[in-house]
């Protein structure tokens, strides 16, 4: 598909069906997309000393992240360098070294090749003819403690890249009394068969709530509060979904360079904290002004935002500790990694409101969030039909105003500003020319 | 006599779990609740092995509150994941009493469930764990724990109850 084609598919207001459902253009994002723009990858935590690893996506591209015995962190192709394959099986672990289970080709967490049998054999030293060892991804870099890298050689600097949306991880590691987040409680692996563009294009999309949601509201509606229980904090997002309209309406919605944007003004702690009357939270208040004084400790609880959206890659909630990298698998499969975090220096009934939280959210079974899989899957399956073309994107379009630091704020919160932006980026990244 | 007697406790405790399979297999939700006490607790751990509902993840755990949540949900019009609701089969085997000191009863047993919805059928399999109590409205489940052998694979919405 050339440029010219490529441009026509994306229009001020709508978007052509095909950048959901074509594979051919599904394999151009990958190099495009997924091949350029900073991708998050995890969290330092995940790598907290030296010989400690975890294994991931980027793109379709399988990579070791590893904590190298210098302290600095490597990003390896999971591939190996021999005759190609995967050197490591485990999701996470520590080690000294990473051995292929095929001819026993042995490589530091450098990705260095150390080892290989009958190394007489090669007429040069075979290190030399692949390289050194496992392929590295040629950019890296983190913001706060959150992993990115690159698989492009040259590119925007990560600050560049994020751009206001800095803020955000801001946000999320300054609640933390300790100043520092971490890694906890598991990781839910949710799929959907649909395109990955539609769980970046909910998750700031505030007019679905009230119906994708609807039988969740009203179950919840029934339950009287229960302050302190272990379910609260689940109800009460539950019951949040089902905010009247003036609440989404006044919702701050910001949008931003790179396809980024995040949500704010929405939820507040006093609505939404199962925990606040508990004796827990004014502990946490309390460390938190140890570290940053009283003004500053109400400067960081008063900031309300909800979820951040990095494109292409990642959505994550500073407020509620959840963070989700959207794996690209076809043109109509997606897997969706989230992850939890435990503030550092909180009483440890912060952490566990956090994982009620994720199950509730982010649960595989979550009453929420599988109806959100759902629909992707009949958007899926209705943008499959050729009857109609395009796919409309107008809500609150001419409206968006230019706000701080070169972001466009929605006229309202349930304008569809942040949809038209990413596609504003996709359009950029697939005809862009390297 | 002693013989006898857990002859008839085994039976008893096989034919709740059966009971159970069978009211989850018909759709019958609120009598499934029913067979629940008032503080049950209902997992689905995430991790194998998993120590711990609280501090990790869970793909279920549900208090008797948010049990009660979902089931409610799952019965409104508009649970969209459920409509068209799912069909299944839970078939359950080599049910071992693996405790049964004083009221409680702790039981092992395995499910393969097969389930059907909307052009697709998906095949669960698990290692489930009741802990059942004698109330005055007979033997009750007090927890139930379902391992489920892919709890840690990439899955599509879980929307049947295992
Ligand atoms: S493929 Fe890895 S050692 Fe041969
Ligand atoms: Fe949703």
């Amino acid at each position: 598909m050339n440029v010219q084609s490529i441009k026509g598919l994306v229009q001020a207001d709508r978007v052509h069906r095909a950048v959901y459902t074509d594979p051919q253009l599904f394999e151009l994002e990958l190099d495009r997309i997924f091949g350029r723009a900073w991708l998050v990858l995890g969290h330092e935590s995940q790598v907290a000393h030296p010989g400690d690893f975890f294994t991931t996506r980027m793109g379709r591209e399988p990579i070791i992240v590893t904590r190298h015995t210098d302290g600095s962190v490597r990003v390896l192709v999971n591939r190996c360098a021999h005759r190609g394959a995967r050197v490591c099986e485990a999701a996470d672990g520590t080690t000294a070294e990473f051995v292929c289970a095929y001819h026993g080709w042995t490589y530091g967490t450098d990705g260095r090749l150390a080892g290989l049998p009958l190394p007489e054999g090669y007429a040069r030293p075979a290190a030399q003819s692949i390289d050194g060892g496992l392929a590295r991804v040629p950019r890296v870099d983190a913001y706060r403690g959150f992993l990115f890298a690159s698989l492009a050689a040259h590119g925007p600097t990560l600050a560049e890249f994020l751009g206001p949306l800095r803020a955000s991880f801001d946000d999320f590691v300054e609640r933390a009394p300790e100043g520092e987040v971490e890694v906890a409680g598991g990781v839910f692996k949710h799929a959907y068969r649909g395109n990955w563009k539609l769980v970046l294009e909910n998750h700031n999309d505030t007019v679905h709530p009230v119906f994708v949601h609807a039988s969740s509201i009203w179950a919840a509606r029934r339950e009287p509060t229960a302050e302190g229980a272990y379910s609260e904090i689940g109800v009460r997002q539950m019951l949040q979904n089902g905010a009247p309209w003036e609440v989404w309406e006044n919702t701050g919605l910001w949008v931003a360079g790179h396809g980024h944007s995040w949500m704010a003004d929405y939820h507040d702690d006093s609505r939404l904290v199962a925990a606040l009357a508990h004796p827990a939270f004014a502990e946490y208040r309390a460390a938190l002004e140890r570290r940053l004084g009283r003004e500053g400790a109400a400067r960081v609880l008063g900031e309300l935002r909800w979820n951040s959206i990095v494109y292409p890659n990642c959505s994550f909630m500073s407020q509620f500790r959840q963070l989700r990298i959207v794996h690209p698998i076809a043109v109509d499969r997606t897997v969706v990694y989230a992850y939890s975090f435990r503030l550092k220096g909180a009483p440890e009934r912060m952490f566990r409101d956090t994982v009620a939280f994720s199950n509730v959210v982010n649960g595989t079974a979550s009453p929420v969030l599988t109806d959100d899989l759902e629909v992707y899957e009949r958007t899926q399956e209705g943008l499959g039909a050729r009857g109609s073309d395009w796919v409309f994107l107008g809500r609150g379009q001419g409206g968006d105003l230019p706000d701080r630091d070169g972001t466009l704020r929605g006229r309202t919160g349930t304008s569809e500003v942040h949809i038209r932006n990413q596609l504003a980026a996709w359009l950029e990244y697939m005809t862009a020319e390297s | 006599m002693r013989a006898a007697a857990d002859a008839e406790l085994r039976s008893e405790i096989e034919q709740l779990l059966y009971h159970e399979a069978w009211l989850l297999d018909r759709g019958r939700l609120d009598e499934w609740l029913g067979l629940y006490t008032d503080d049950a607790t209902y997992w689905i751990p995430l991790q194998a092995n998993q120590a711990d509902p609280l501090t990790t993840s869970s793909i279920v755990y549900d208090d008797r509150r948010l049990l009660e949540v979902r089931v409610r949900q799952f019965q409104h019009p508009r649970a969209h994941a459920r409509v068209p609701a799912p069909r299944t089969v839970h078939q359950i085997g080599n049910v071992r009493v693996l405790e049964a000191d004083g009221p409680d009863a702790r039981v092992g047993s395995t499910l393969v469930l097969v389930e059907y919805r909307r052009e697709r059928q998906r095949v669960w399999g698990a290692v489930v764990e009741h802990r059942l109590r004698r109330t005055a409205q007979g033997l009750r489940i007090a927890a139930k724990r379902v391992d489920l052998v892919n709890s840690e694979a990439e899955l599509d919405g879980v929307v049947c109850l295992l």
